[in-house]
């Protein structure tokens, strides 16, 4: 079983505490591309980090939270369609998480900002990462789209889906 | 074969899982394998075919059904059906974890010539008969006697949240298989081992045979054969996602007496996922 590489809340509580003048930065983007089909439903979206050891960190998971306007657990019964994220981390993973966990997000860009040293980022060690979106939509398909990179090293990674996801990029200031 | 044979087996088999490759499958079709969220529920089809998953011939009789939890409790089966071709049942998840769907027997049983020359049997087609009473069901001048020990077992996995292993464990009697690969985990490409065990024991030999569902699109079988190393152990390059049956025997002379042979079936359904 992969481990999980970070106690993020256990690194976070101590490092917010500490003015962070220099703290690094990884901004992601994920293109949610505007589909022509029947009948719509905004994507289950999964954002993750996972190392050279194969192990994984969870940065955002967007799906149902609500029903009827109100909070539900409903929506958790579709997380494992988000296969690769369910199989390397999500199964692991009781849902919602704060700060991890979100509404679904409608066609269009968006942009995610992760400070290092903090949650749900947490300390990044030097190396080889993949960044790694999935997102599966009800009545739709599935895609995984991964994105390589090297911290701490400036430099903007991108990589394109199919279908179901656009342009996700990368954007690492150390 | 004449109508009267062809009934009579069938109904047995309704009871019996097959013991040999070529009779008609008994099979466990769970909706799902691999479920999320807190109140996870299944729906397992239970049938006896020729074509894997495809409900055709006979229902399985499911009042044998046992369902081991994660914590190694026993749940019972819900919304019992026993239709045409097949039987339904529903199960709740209501721990995380691992879970079991088990139909399984075990017993002794003997086959004999009678002087005339015909088949004699015990217990008879369907019937169960206590093994300590096998003796005095033998007719005294019954030729060819062959007492044997047999074990039939059929399984399917099903996890709620992340896969664990208590359920795994075998109980040594008897032909199992013991995945040494979690069995909720399998995905296209990759390759799984499962170790058989003959009462407890890792046992060489046993052919396996592993066919993917949806076979009435396809013109072939296309079965993978294996058959298990000296550790017992079998490993299985699953070529596409799906469902897959797998059906293994075994049969040796290392029975307990009075029985001189012993004989195991198993028969399993994996779902296997794209990765």
């Amino acid at each position: 079983m992969r481990a999980h590489f970070f106690a993020g809340s256990l690194f976070a509580a101590g490092l917010l505490a500490l003015p962070c003048a220099q703290a690094g930065e990884l901004t992601v983007s994920v293109e949610l591309p505007s589909l022509n089909v029947a009948e719509y439903h905004p994507p289950y979206v999964a954002v993750w980090l996972e190392n050279e050891k194969g192990e994984s960190r969870n940065l955002a998971v967007w799906y149902q939270l609500e029903e009827r306007g109100k909070k539900s657990e409903k929506g958790e019964e579709w997380l494992k369609d988000m296969r690769q994220w369910w199989r390397r981390i999500g199964r692991e993973t009781d849902m919602p998480v704060d700060g991890i966990s979100g509404a679904t997000r409608k066609p269009g860009t968006h942009q995610l900002v992760f400070t290092e040293g903090k949650s749900p980022l947490g300390k990044l060690k030097k190396g080889n990462y993949v960044l790694m979106v999935e997102a599966a939509r009800e009545v739709g398909g599935r895609e995984l789209v991964k994105v390589p990179f090297t911290w701490p090293a400036a430099g903007e990674q991108s990589a394109k889906g199919n279908k179901e996801l656009g342009e996700v990029k990368i954007n690492v200031q150390p | 074969m004449n109508t009267f044979l062809k009934a009579t087996l069938c109904s047995a088999l309704v009871l019996c899982l097959p013991l040999t490759a070529n009779a008609h499958r008994a099979w466990l079709l769970p909706s799902a394998t691999v479920l999320s969220g807190d109140n996870a529920w299944i729906s397992v089809d239970a049938a006896v075919s020729n074509d894997i998953f495809h409900a055709d011939h006979a229902p399985m009789r499911i009042d044998g059904i046992t369902i081991v939890a994660p914590d190694g409790t026993q749940l019972a089966p819900q919304n019992n059906l026993t239709g045409k071709f097949r039987s339904v049942f529903d199960v709740q998840l209501p721990q995380k974890g691992t879970y079991k769907i088990v139909l399984a027997s075990n017993g002794l049983m003997a086959n004999w010539k009678t002087p005339a020359g015909e088949r004699g049997m015990w217990p008879g087609r369907g019937e169960k008969g206590n093994p300590a009473d096998i003796e005095k069901n033998i007719p005294t001048d019954a030729q060819e006697v062959q007492i044997s020990q047999f074990s039939r077992r059929l399984e399917t996995f099903v996890t709620s949240g992340s896969p664990d292993e208590k359920v795994l464990k075998i109980t040594k009697q008897g032909l199992e298989l013991l995945p040494i690969t979690h069995p909720n985990d399998l995905f296209a490409g990759e390759t799984a081992e499962f170790q058989f065990h003959m009462d407890g024991k890792p046992v060489e030999g046993v052919k396996a045979t592993i066919i993917a569902g949806g076979m009435r699109y396809r013109n072939e079988q296309a079965a993978i054969d294996v058959v298990s190393d000296k550790n017992g152990k079998i490993s299985v390059t699953w070529p596409n996602a799906g469902m897959y049956w797998l059906s293994a025997s075994y049969r040796d002379n290392k029975a307990k007496k009075p029985a001189t042979v012993r004989s195991g079936s198993y028969a399993a359904t994996f779902e296997v996922l794209p990765e």
